[in-house]
Order: C-alpha cells, then structure tokens, then sequence
C-alpha cells in the first residue's frame, strides 16, 4: 500500500486518540490478528493503525526506506511488524508482535501473530488472552486450510468474538454473491466450533472500504465497519462474575513499627465479585472466614471484580500462602490431582511424551506432573483424532491426562480462562513448552 | 446477563492491575529482584506501581542507577529525592568508575550508550540480581515489540528474540539457573500516551526538564540538544535559545530534546495525542544508527 493511498484515509477517522486526559474512561480490548501477509493482514493492521493516527511518521519513513532498499513496488507494511533482523533478512515473520492503536472509546492490544502452519505456537499464546480473534481470508481464494484452522485454535483458546474479513472484494468486483457464499461456508464450519459470537466483514484494507466508514461500493453490506464493531463489541459480560475466584498471589505483613499485625493476600480477581462480610472458603485447606476488607493502596475498595489486583483480608487468622486460592463455600472450585486436558505442544527440542515428568504453573500454583496418558492427537484441519498417537511434537495439539503433585485448585478451562489454564515447563531447560486447557479435573 | 455499569475498568485500571499482577509475582517467585530507575518518567511510573502493589508495606526490593556520568542535575536531584521519601536502598552501577578501572574504554564518539551494559552486567552479577524490572515499553521500537514480559536472559545477560519462552495468558516463568537472569518488564503494554494519562491521573511529579523550558540548544539531524559540558556543538553548529522540553530522559550526551510550550501534564498530554514522531524517533540520536540499532544492543544485554 502507498502512502498516498493511506493518506487519502477517510477523514472521519482522524479523530485524535486520547487527547485530554480521560475526558470518557477508555476500556481495553485485546485482540489477535490470524492470517498471512499474502491475506493482506499487515496492510489491514497498517490500515488501522495509519486512521487511528497511531502510525508515526518516522515508523513509516523507515519502512519506505527498507521497501526502497529491498526494491519493493509498494511500502511494505509487513516491515512495521517484522522487528527483527532475522524476519527481514528472510521476509517471515517468527514471532508475536505487539501493536497498540487507541480510538476516543477503545484502546486497543493487538496480539499479531503469524499465519503460517509452523506457528500454530504463536497464535495459540495471542489468542490466549484475547477477546477477539480476527480472521483474514483473501476473497478471490475463499477459505483455506489455514482459516479453518484459525477458527479452530480460537475456538480452542475460547476466544468471546470472532471477526472474519473478507479482503480484497475491489478485486472481486465487490460482489455480494462471493461474500455470502464464504460468509455461509465458514458460519456452518463455525457451527461445529465452539464460537460464541461471530461476526463477518466485507472488506478492502487497501482501499479502505469497510475499515473505519461504511463502503460506498457494498450499499448491500449492512453491518458495522470494522473499526465500528471493534469500538462497540460488547467484551463486559465475557468476564465471569458469578464464580469467586481469588489466587492468593503473595502474603504482605509489613515488618515495619507503624504498621503491626497486618496480614493481606494480594492477588488478581479471576472471577466473581468479592465484598466485605462475604463468607468465603480457603482452598485446599477448606478452611471458612470472612472477607473483612479488600484493599488497594488508594484505599478500601466495596467490591473487586476481574481483573482488579487488590489485597484481601479475612476476619480469623487462617494459615494462607502463595498458590491457595479464595472462592465460596458453595461454589468452589475442584481440588484435583487427575487433570484431563488438551495440550498444545510448543517445544521443538524434544515431544511430549507418555510417562515424563514435567513442571507446571498454574494461577499462581507451582506443581509437578507426569504424564499418564495420551488419549489422541487432533489433526486441527479436518479435526480428526489419531488415537494411535504415542507422542506430541511442536505445534501438535492432543488430549492428555496428567497426574500432580500437588492437587491444583481447578475449573474447566471452558467456564474460567484463568483457573483452567495452565504452562507446562521442561525442568531441566526451564523453557515453556505446552499450553493446556483443562477438560476435566478430578 | 448484563453487567452493571460499576464494573467498568478503565484501560488505565487494567493496565494498573496487570503491572501489579507482574510485580508481585517476580517478588513471589525470584530470589533477588531489582528495579532500574533512571529518574525518567517510566521508571518513575513503574517505582509508583511498586509502592501500590506492596502497600502497606515498603517496596520489598532496591533501586539501581545505571549512571553514564552524563547526567541532567534535575534528574540526579529527584533521584535523590524519591529515593530518601521512600527509604529505599540505592545501588548506583558507575559508568566514570567503571572507566576509571578500566572495565571499559571510552567511545570514540564520547558517547557511553554502549558501555552501559558491561556496567549493568557487573553489578548484576557482583549482587546477584536475577530480576531487573525495566521501564520498556512495547510501542517504544519494534524490537521491542516482539519481547516478553518475563525476558530470559542467560549468563552473559543476553536476549537471544529467536529462543524466547511463550508466555501465555497471565501465566509468567521466571525460572532460570545461577546466574542467569530475567528482565522484567511490567510496562510492556502501555503506551507513552497512557504513561502520560497516568501521571496526571496520579499526580506524580517529575522531574522539570519533562516540562517546557528555555535552554541554550544546537540543532543537529533534525533534533535539538542541550550545550552542557558534556555535549559540544561541532563546528559550523550555531548555539541558540529555544523553548523545549524532554520527551525521554536518558544519557544527556545522546539524548535531544523537542520544541515545545507545553508546560503542564496537560498540555503534554495534548501534544504526546497530536504527535506523529516516536519518542525515540524523536530523541534518540542513539537508535538512528541502523535499521536493528535497539536489536543488537539488545541482544548484548542492553535494557
């Protein structure tokens, strides 16, 4: 895309970004990008940034700069994604970048991950903490292989919202027919996934059309542009906030003379809604007490809701540390040591493998585990399940049964993102070398 | 079912609470954390955090200077300053001694962005550091895009971008082996727009030079630097007075300042939202050197 094109941006779009200091509290939306540079995913995310005056001039004369040298026809905008030598030199991208871009009502994270099937690694760790996944596929070619395994991975990760665009309709002659014959292929392959939400978007991230302003050239496309969806995409109710869930994270008792007898438990709420005066349990010891205060450093607070991190104190002196975990009386998580969950193999070193032993890392729950059993390895594009299967390999996902140490204070990754996840690490390397979501714990 | 308003964050909140999430858990799981503090506005934001994630209690780790010997005086002032109010220990790693005993040898351009880093490394490895909170942020350089939250480095306080750890959901490894480290960088998904938000929000003060001021500068490549005795103007270089201010604070002999009236967080606030130049881009003779400047130096151990 030439800057010329991208200057002629829609002026609607101008609106400056944050100017005043919270004059309307912004939220935050995280969201990971999926598709290839072929898909026009870095024009798109050039695109958003350029109309959100979030590009700046010397990013992008360096880029013109790197085209220029590399004889490139056109500003490659990949190059603003490809930070690292090793990704120019070659013309891929190897890991996750981080852009941020804000409008006057959202800011926003984009998890940018490349598309390629070698780094399903990659979108598995953007679409872990996303709220929005965004689906790129090129309209002259439909979907692909990698779309549907998109789909799948976001689906895997639970991601709350699914975008797909349609891309590159200027040179299908913007046609209704095209867009509704791949809108109507990936919503019954969406059917058979666990998608909350989607939504699809007839776009041109080099024209511009459908980005910020709605097309002139689609008058048959009704919905929302996709920077509109983006801005009002309903995320408040992803959160749970029916389960208490508090991981104490670290215990403050200040040694100090001013302060005595002080005990708090520090941690992140993971779900729920935490007052003064409610009953709650402590797990694994399943000891009972009340919530006498719930603190931040700029005083009590009445409540703390996900992902607020604030201290929490009880009214009876229980023995608490690190890795126990606060929710309800009635309402509590598993306390397991027979964990069923599917894992995502990331290391290219060694595989996963029936009887090794491995450390993890869940909430804020050290354990160690071995591996009892793997039931199958899923091919993720035709979702097949290969019960024959002895081990997995980078980037292989499959259902495994683990058995802890320590009995992990657990709920199904599908209810609760936080107290469902955890990392499996080598202990020997300490790399990270698996992600997994619990099915089921016992 | 619907959410009532009152549970709203605010994406100042949210980043609030996820920079103290990060903070806890490297006081929770490492040895001997440490945190980096230039007495510039992101180290000053993150020394905020610290106090917020451990209060009532002090903040439970020491400071460190990474001191070039180039320094602004109203920085070295609210250094000192912060550092007294807090009662916190202050570890000072000296580049002029480090000089001095030979550990490095001075650029042939005067410049000591470089020599910082065998500096830092020695005194992490003479401390045994194994947790360096940096204020680095995410938006500041592409390089710096691609890094991790928890950022492994190994014995020799290297940054291999190829052999990174995943880092999934809020779920951080810190383990390492003896004498390898971990950078810690609770700032990673702020930008200097929030940074800025923050401060006002905050009311944190910072050092004057962050605010429009009159200073004698040259103007060279486009960027305006400070006549002090440890910057000099080249030849054919005409000094003259102009209203600036910092947008980063960092070794005066390489660090530019931008024309500017904005003397209040205020109007900071509004001419950080109308800019169209990065803080580094604007400022930083130092990353102008090549297209991977930050990467290399990076990869030797540098913030």
């Amino acid at each position: 895309m030439s800057t010329e094109i991208m200057a002629s941006a829609n002026a609607e779009a101008r609106a400056v970004a944050g100017a005043g200091p919270e004059a309307r509290p912004m939220d935050l939306l995280r969201f990971a990008t999926a598709g290839s540079v072929d898909d026009g995913k870095s024009t798109l995310i050039g695109r958003l940034l350029y109309d959100t005056k979030s590009l700046f001039t010397d990013q992008l004369a360096a880029v013109e700069a790197v085209s220029a040298a590399r004889g490139d026809e056109y500003t490659n905008l990949a190059l603003l994604t490809d930070g690292l030598r090793a990704e120019r030199e070659q013309g891929i991208t190897i890991d996750v970048a981080y852009r941020y871009f804000a409008t006057p009502r959202r800011k926003f994270i984009i998890a940018d991950t490349p598309g390629h099937i070698q780094y399903t690694r990659n979108m598995v760790t953007g679409a872990s903490t996303a709220d929005l996944a965004l689906i790129l596929v090129d309209a002259r070619k439909g979907l692909v292989e990698q779309s549907r395994r998109h789909a799948f991975l976001c689906s895997l990760l639970r991601v709350p919202h699914l975008v797909l665009c349609v891309n590159k309709m200027d040179l299908v002659d913007w046609s209704q027919e095209v867009y509704e014959q791949i809108a109507d292929e990936f919503t019954a392959f969406a059917a058979k996934l666990d998608v909350p939400d989607l939504t699809v978007v007839p776009i041109s991230a080099l024209r511009g059309d459908n980005i910020v302003a709605r097309s002139e050239n689609m008058p048959w496309y009704e919905g929302p542009s996709l920077l509109h969806h983006l801005e009002r995409v309903h995320i408040a109710s992803d959160r749970n906030l029916v389960d208490v869930r508090f991981p104490v994270q670290y215990v403050i008792r200040p040694q100090s003379t001013t302060v005595t007898d002080y005990r708090g438990y520090a941690g992140q709420v993971a779900s729920g809604v935490l007052k003064p005066g409610d009953e709650v349990m402590v797990l694994p010891s399943g000891f009972t007490s009340r919530i006498a205060a719930v603190e931040t450093a700029d005083g009590p607070v009445a409540e703390a809701f996900p992902p607020m991190s604030v201290t929490v104190r009880l009214a009876d002196e229980i023995d608490i540390s690190r890795g126990d975990l606060i929710c309800r009386p009635n309402n509590a998580p598993a306390v397991a040591q027979d964990i069923e969950a599917m894992v995502c193999w990331m290391d290219e070193t060694a595989p996963l493998r029936v009887g090794a032993r491995y450390a993890i890392k869940h909430t804020t729950r050290s354990a160690r585990a071995i591996v009892r059993g793997l039931h199958y390895r899923l091919d993720i594009n035709s979702l097949h399940r290969d019960e024959s299967a002895d081990e997995l390999r980078l980037n292989e996902i499959g259902r495994v049964r683990l058995r802890t140490t320590v009995p992990l204070l657990a709920d199904e990754y599908r209810r609760n993102r936080t107290t469902g996840g955890f990392v499996i690490i080598d202990e020997t390397t300490n790399r990270t070398v698996g992600a997994a979501m619990i099915v089921e714990a016992s | 079912m619907t959410t009532p308003a009152a549970y709203r964050v605010s994406h100042l909140d949210a980043l609030e609470a996820e920079s103290i999430f990060v903070m806890r858990e490297v006081v929770a799981e490492m040895e001997r954390p440490v945190l980096l503090f230039s007495g510039g506005k992101d180290s000053i934001v993150m020394l905020r955090l610290a106090q917020k994630a451990f209060a009532p209690a002090n903040i439970p780790f020491p400071v460190m200077h990474v001191d070039t010997g180039h320094n602004f005086p109203e920085v070295l002032e609210y250094r000192d300053q912060r550092v007294a109010e807090l009662g916190l220990q202050l570890v000072v790693a000296s580049v002029p001694e480090a000089l001095a005993n030979g550990m490095v040898r001075e650029a042939s351009d005067g410049t000591r962005n470089r020599i910082q880093t065998p500096v830092l490394l020695d005194a992490v490895e003479k401390h045994r550091f194994d947790a360096l909170f940096g204020g680095a942020r995410r938006d500041e350089e592409k390089a710096r895009a691609k890094e991790r939250v928890f950022s492994f480095r190994d014995e020799f306080g290297q940054w291999d971008p190829k052999n990174q750890r995943p880092e999934l959901w809020s779920l951080y490894n810190g383990r390492h082996h003896p004498g390898e480290s971990i950078r810690i960088f609770p700032l990673s998904n702020w930008t200097e727009l929030d940074v800025w938000h923050y401060i006002a929000r905050e009311r944190i003060p910072l050092p004057s030079i962050y605010y429009a001021h009159e200073r004698e500068v040259i103007e060279r490549d486009g960027m305006f630097y400070a006549v002090n005795e440890f910057f000099r103007p080249r030849a054919g270089e005409e000094r003259f007075k102009a209203q600036v201010r910092y947008r980063t604070v960092g070794d005066a002999s390489c660090t530019a300042a931008v024309r500017s009236d904005a003397d209040t967080v205020e109007k900071v606030i509004e001419e950080v939202a109308a800019t169209r130049i990065t803080e580094r881009g604007a400022t930083r003779g130092d990353d102008r050197v090549s297209e991977a400047a930050m990467e290399d130096r990076k990869r030797e151990g540098y913030f």
